[in-house]
Parts: C-alpha cells; structure tokens; sequence
C-alpha cells in the first residue's frame, strides 16, 4: 500500500563516473518504491557530476560544502535548502562525509529531516585502521593488517605478511604490491592523495565476494544480497557482477549484523580463499553503487531503508533472485551549456 | 560422483554455480557427461553410453571421462566434494 505524502529525499553520490558514486542508483531504487512516492533532491560537490544533469531522476540539485568545511558549513546549507524544499530525509553515499552526517543527524531529525546511519562508534569501529580489533571483538576473520606513517615501517611488515602486500588508503584507493619498491611508490602515493595513516594488510588469495544489506539497528537483517564481481575495472570497481546463493555469505552478514546491531546499510568486502573460509576485507558504512541489482533481485534497500527512517512498519527481506546480473555502462549525455553555468554559478539547478 | 543439486545446467551447454556465481561452458561431450551424472548413472553405464553414441573407444572414453570428472571437481561441481 502506497503512503499518500509525497517524500522528499535529499541524495548524494552523483558522480556516476568510472569510480562511481552510489547516488544514481540509490535514486532509482527510491523512484520504483511501492510504499511511497517521492521528490529527488540531488546534493552535489563538483558541478560536473552527471546525476545532476539527468532531469529524469533528480528533480532539483544544490552544491554542499566539502567535508574538510566542517559540519557547520554542511549544517547552515541543509538548512537552507530545507527551507526552500522541506527534506524529509537524507541518505549520504560518501564514507568520506558520513561523519559530518551522523554527527548532525540529531540536528537535523529536530527540523524534520531524517536519516537512517550508523551511530559513531559502529562508523568508527569499521575504520580500516581498527578492522584487526573489530575481527578480534566480533569472531570474524580479518586479514592482518597494521596502520603505519613512514614506509619504512613497510618493510619491517613484509616477513610477517610475505608478498604481495595490499597498500591501502584510510578511505579510499588500494594497491596491491609484489616488492619493497612498489610498496614506496604506492605508499607515496596513496598518502599524499589520502593523508596518513596507510594500512598495510596482509593479501588474502582467493575470490571476491560482495554483501550489500540493511540492520535496523537491533541486531536484525532487514536486506542482504550478495554478489560476485564479474568484471573489474582498473579502480577495482565491479563493471558488471551477478548475485550468488552462498549460504556461509549471509550467515557471516546475519552474524556481523547481531553482533554489531549494525544501524543503516552497508557493503562487506568479503575474501574467499580456497579452504572455503571467508575473511572481511572491509566494511562499507553506506550504500554501495551496484545497489540497483539488489532492488532488481526483490530487495530494495533504499526503499526499506527511507521506511526505517521514518518509523514506518518496515518487514524483513526473505529472498532474492539468485543468478541475476548487472553490467554497467557509460552514456554521453548533451547538456546545455547554460545549465552548467547555473549550478557552477549559483549552485542551484 | 554426482553433481550439486543447486547446479543449473542448459541445454546448450551454459553451467551456472548459484553458490559461488561461476560459469562455465561445455560441449556435447561433456553435456551428455553431466546429464549422466545428474541422472546418477554409474561410471560403467557412462562410459558405454557415451561409447555407443560417439562410436569411440572405451578405454579412450574412460580416460577422457576421468580428466572431466576430475575438472569438475576441482571447480566444486560435485556433491559432497568427493
């Protein structure tokens, strides 16, 4: 049954580019929910995200201050386009500006806009910097893995961990590294993109496997779908991917889901090697962009996820399609250069 | 040997593994392979069907059969991974 009030919901993550932000795709879930209709409104950091330009999707676009502004910055802007929009909800897709979100979650619930996250100590938790301890809390298999501030502290790694070695950035860009030399060079690299500290984990062979799904926050598993990447970009980003039926997946989800009482959606990064033992390679505390294969499988996260925002009755996912694919593609869109000079001047569109 | 229930075999040869989400492809030969394991049929059965059909030798089918048999276990296609 369909809610008669027509939602707004603010959405960021428009970059739909070759490393893409979830935002689009998110979007397309809200826009086929049954349980409600809704306005788009998309939030935007760089002028040339293309979700800002696909009219069809999003109904109006503001710039938003970057994280490193501070939640004041992000605060008095919401507030600003709450006044013109009346948001009642937002769901961010960035790992990089949730902490601003959940810090003002509170605030911005008192004015009306709600959102579904993850409280601050499960985001800081997950941080890969504390993955080891989070593995050692909650009984799963983690790759050994040290945060360090020089790379000389690489080396000194390399006879625990033997080679190759995953170099990876406290947010975002991973390397994997056969030599000492290569360590520097990934090292130098992914620090002066990402700052410090660089993880240095233990690389775990075997095949990749991705969980997306939703806690409500009380230890239950209200969505999980699990895929394997079929087709990897050079950014390590799946292109095309199909869901599975593993059973030891979703128990292993189920169980990070009790344990942690996980709060909102979240992609694991998981590592199956050969004995059939699964390690988590990471937590992902959003949504991730292939979402839309769950909501084409029979699990629409961002549906459930805009019901558990609001306190609606929100029922728990049984099933999925399994053996259902997604492939990604780029579409060259033409734009009119006035809209462009709209919201890189005003920042409105 | 029997293959995994879960197993989805097509008429023209696609194999899909729910469980782990691999595909592989396989040819006459080896479809008729999997159909006679899925039916259960014993080695000795196998061997002399797939020897009537293709008119080949036994002992080079039994041969063949066996390095099949030993793939598809490798890519955990088999019940029980026997």
């Amino acid at each position: 049954m369909k809610n008669n009030k027509k939602l707004t919901i603010a959405v960021t993550g428009l970059n739909a580019i070759d490393s893409p932000g979830p935002g689009v795709s998110v979007i397309r879930g809200l826009l086929e929910a049954k349980s409600f209709d809704c306005r788009i409104i998309g939030l935007a950091y760089e002028s040339l995200e293309p979700g800002i330009y696909m009219h069809d999707l999003v109904d109006k676009t503001y710039h938003i201050p970057y994280p490193s502004a501070g939640t004041e910055a992000l605060y008095n802007r919401l507030m600003y386009i709450h006044e013109k929009e009346k948001l009642d909800l937002v769901i961010p897709n960035f790992d990089a500006e949730l902490y601003s979100f959940i810090k003002l979650a509170g605030k911005l619930k008192q004015s009306g806009i709600h959102s579904f996250l993850p409280t601050l100590e499960q985001f800081e938790a997950r941080q890969k910097v504390n993955l080891p301890e989070f593995g050692k809390k909650f009984n799963i298999h983690v790759p050994q893995s040290k945060a360090v501030y020089s790379s000389a502290e690489i080396f000194s790694l390399e006879q625990e961990y033997g080679w190759p070695l995953v170099i990876k950035g406290k947010y975002y860009d991973a390397s994997l590294v056969y030599n000492s030399d290569q360590a520097a060079t990934a090292f130098n690299k992914i620090s002066a993109r990402w700052g410090l500290p660089i993880i240095v984990q233990q690389f775990i062979h075997g095949t990749e496997y991705n969980v997306t799904g939703l806690g409500d926050g009380n230890g239950n598993t209200i969505a999980a779908v699990p895929m394997r990447k079929q087709y990897i970009t050079d950014k390590g980003k799946a292109w095309g991917g199909i869901t599975i039926t593993d059973q030891k997946a979703l128990d292993l989800t189920a169980h990070f889901l009790k344990s942690t009482k996980w709060r909102g959606a979240f992609e694991l990064e998981l590592m199956k090697n050969k004995a059939g033992e699964y390690y988590l390679l990471e937590i992902n505390p959003r949504i991730p962009a292939w979402i839309y294969l769950a909501v084409g499988v029979g699990q629409n996260i961002p549906e459930a996820l805009t019901k558990l925002a609001l306190d609606w009755p929100t029922e728990a996912f049984t099933s999925y399609e399994a053996g259902k694919m997604f492939i990604r593609y780029a579409w060259d869109m033409i734009v009119d250069l006035n809209e462009f000079q709209q919201i890189s001047t005003h920042g409105e569109l | 040997m029997k293959i995994k229930n879960n197993i989805a075999v097509s008429d023209n040869g696609f194999i899909f593994n729910p469980a782990s989400g691999e595909s592989f492809t396989v040819n006459q030969v080896g479809l008729d392979i999997l159909n006679l394991l899925r039916k259960g049929e014993k080695q000795e059965t196998i061997i002399q069907q797939l020897s009537e059909k293709y008119q080949a030798d036994k002992a080079v089918i039994e041969r063949d059969l066996s390095d099949f048999q030993a793939m598809i276990k490798q890519y955990h296609l088999i019940q029980n991974e026997e």
